[in-house]
């Protein structure tokens, strides 16, 4: 992928995101959400090394990737919306959602055992698929997730895990919910685990490919940790953090300024400008879309 | 004469051989062991590919079989002791039971749980236990529980290699060693099925919303009347191994005390199918319903309410029948007093008719 196009595939993210939180105070969207806001670079760096035949694990914040899968934005909206156009038909909403090889699931730590499963699954029909999981630093508060690795490293599971660190998990920071080092964890098991400290889709693109095709070609679990920053709150409001340090993460860690630099400031207008009409149009077709039932 | 436990290991045999996308999760499950209540015997030399001894994570077994149920496979995970369930909860709650339904339809998710409950063992409080009712009434999974009548092994292999929906399939570890009760063995008794297979979301909130889970071709009711006996007064309703107790107290109270029951002996306990019991009832007018499990909130708690709401006043007598509101003891003597035997069933009948 060009520059141009990851700026598209990072600001489409972004754009998206910034619509459901303007929306929901006007009544346009029921339910929950949370929002996926300065880790655009992660789910753009590692996802666009898919197939089409490659399976996507997440969670609760899962709007990026799955965005970044080729999920369709109207789609989204109207899921968002309980609408019958819905990538679920109005049922899973925001946490729910399956579209071709893509599933989420919002009951933290279920969706690792789940990926683990698939990508053994793909293992044994000799597909040649490979599966990924997005899961957060909070997640490694559930036992299933070490009953997972321990599985997946004893038989050998084809299998990506993909661990977005924005040191919060809610509204509690890493320090109060943490315990040891997060590398360390899938480690411990015999995974072996690549680290980033970054915002930057540019660092995090050929680490991602190169553990990936790892994963593929030894047929063996292996793990990224990305080490991010969250820009919103966990859902809608239940930001804990200062406006300054929001404000400092903003300004130094944003993977779209970061990557802008690259192409100039007309071009990125450029790019903000259609993104953002295309996003306005899918979230005024999926307004008038039907209701469910 | 096969035991129950011959015939379900007899199944898991076929439905392995029948379709390669089965495959056995369980803990201890490699032969020659076989696991620890034998029923896997001889699967993992016969295919030794598909099945797979696991540590001690049973929610790690079950989350891992869903997401191979999601992509095609047929996998079949073991929990050693139906005690262990509890373990399984989330998976089983949050995830497994709901993927077909909140995914709009687009997936199926066809995974068998088996477990052993029961007690009677002398194993003591966390290893006697009959946990299913934690589980009934979770829409998207199906509850099954094989009896001494019928075909136990069918029930099994045709959640495995037919259904396409979760399934957790209740044993019980008395019921294994138990003979199956074949035709020529119930001389007393005139042996019916039928194959309620039908699922109403709620009569009485018709939403437009379809169920969570497609009915099932086969998970047959049996009713057992005393052959050559006047009608009979009273409906007692089990499933598991206590139909099995419930149908020794049968023939004791028409032998010893001239009272004449029917027997109605559902397989499937989840979603509820008691068409078969209504049946009776509505002719007998009296119901005793039985679970080896404790009463309060049990599978005898909703087959009342049912039972009432669709009978009302024609209903006369019912009652329920479960264990003693305590944990399960270890001593055999304490354990007695505690899990309802055929005594027990017996006296509750004679109190009613």
């Amino acid at each position: 992928m060009d520059n141009e196009s990851l700026y598209r595939s990072l600001y489409q993210i972004r754009r998206f995101e910034e619509i459901v939180l303007e929306e929901f105070p006007r009544g346009r969207f029921s339910g929950t959400t949370h929002t996926y806001l300065g880790q655009e670079a992660n789910a753009v760096g590692v996802l666009s090394h898919i197939s089409a035949g490659d399976i996507v694990v997440s969670n609760h914040r899962c709007h990026g990737h799955f965005l970044a899968y080729g999920g369709d934005p109207r789609a989204l909206f109207a899921e968002l919306m309980g609408k019958e156009t819905g990538v679920c038909g109005g049922r899973g909403g925001s946490q729910h959602l399956h579209w071709r090889n893509f599933y989420s699931n919002g009951v933290l730590g279920g969706t690792v055992p789940l990926a683990t499963g698939m990508a053994l699954a793909e293992k044994q029909k000799e597909s040649g698929s490979t599966t990924i999981v997005f899961l957060g630093d909070g997640a490694l508060g559930e036992g299933i997730v070490y009953e997972s690795l321990n599985l997946a490293s004893l038989w050998k599971v084809p299998i990506l895990y993909v661990l977005e660190n924005n040191r919060m998990a809610q509204t509690t920071p890493i320090d109060r919910h943490l315990a040891g080092g997060i590398a360390a964890r899938f480690q411990a098991f015999g995974i072996l685990a690549c680290e980033l400290e970054t915002s930057d889709v540019l660092e995090i693109l050929p680490v991602a490919r190169v553990v990936f095709e790892e994963v593929r070609k030894v047929l063996s679990p292996r793990a990224l940790v990305l080490h991010t920053s969250r820009f919103g709150p966990h859902s809608k409001g239940d930001d804990t953090r200062s406006a300054e340090e929001i404000a400092t993460l903003r300004r130094e860690r944003d993977p779209l300024e970061i990557h802008g630099k690259r192409l100039g400031p007309d071009a990125v207008k450029q790019i903000r400008s259609e993104i953002a009409e295309q996003l306005s149009e899918a979230f005024h077709q999926a307004l008038n879309d039907p209701i469910p039932g | 004469m096969p035991s129950v436990l011959e015939l379900l290991n007899a199944a898991l045999h076929r439905a392995f051989a029948a379709d390669e996308r089965v495959y056995l999760l369980g803990e201890d499950v490699l032969d020659p062991y076989g696991g620890a209540f034998k029923v896997t015997r001889g699967l993992s030399t016969a295919f030794p590919n598909r099945v797979l001894t696991a540590p001690v994570s049973e929610a790690g077994m079950v989350g891992l079989a869903a997401g191979m149920a999601l992509r095609g496979l047929r996998p079949v995970v073991e929990i050693m002791f139906g005690d262990f369930v509890t373990l399984i909860a989330d998976q089983l709650v949050n995830h497994v039971a709901k993927f077909r339904w909140m995914y709009n339809d687009q997936v199926r998710v066809p995974l068998v749980i088996r477990t052993p409950m029961g007690g009677r063992r002398g194993y003591g409080p966390t290893h006697s236990q009959t946990l299913e009712k934690l589980f009934l009434g979770i829409p998207g999974l199906r509850v099954l529980a094989p009896c001494t009548v019928g075909d136990p092994g069918k029930l099994l292999e045709h959640a495995i290699l037919v259904d396409e929906d979760p399934v957790l399939f209740v044993e019980n570890k008395l019921l294994y060693l138990a003979p199956l009760q074949e035709a020529h063995l119930l001389n007393d008794f005139t042996l019916s099925q039928s194959l309620d297979a039908g699922m109403v979301l709620s009569p009485d909130h018709p939403s437009g919303l379809p169920a969570p889970l497609s009915p099932v071709s086969y998970a047959p009711t049996y009713t057992l009347s005393l052959q050559g006996a006047p009608p009979p007064v009273l409906t007692i309703a089990a499933y598991g191994y206590m139909a099995e107790l419930a149908r020794e107290a049968a023939l004791q109270l028409a032998y010893e005390h001239e009272g004449f029951v029917e027997l109605v002996v559902p397989t499937q306990l989840a979603p509820v199918e008691i068409s078969s019991v209504l049946a009776s009832a509505r002719r007998t007018r009296r119901l005793l319903v039985i679970e080896e499990g404790s009463q309060t909130m049990g599978w005898g708690a909703e087959v009342v309410a049912r039972c009432a709401e669709s009978l009302g006043p024609d209903l006369r007598r019912v009652r329920r029948l479960g264990a003693q509101e305590v944990p399960i003891p270890a001593s055999i003597y304490l354990e007695a007093a505690v899990l309802p035997g055929i005594e027990e069933i017996v006296g509750a009948a004679k109190k009613m008719v």
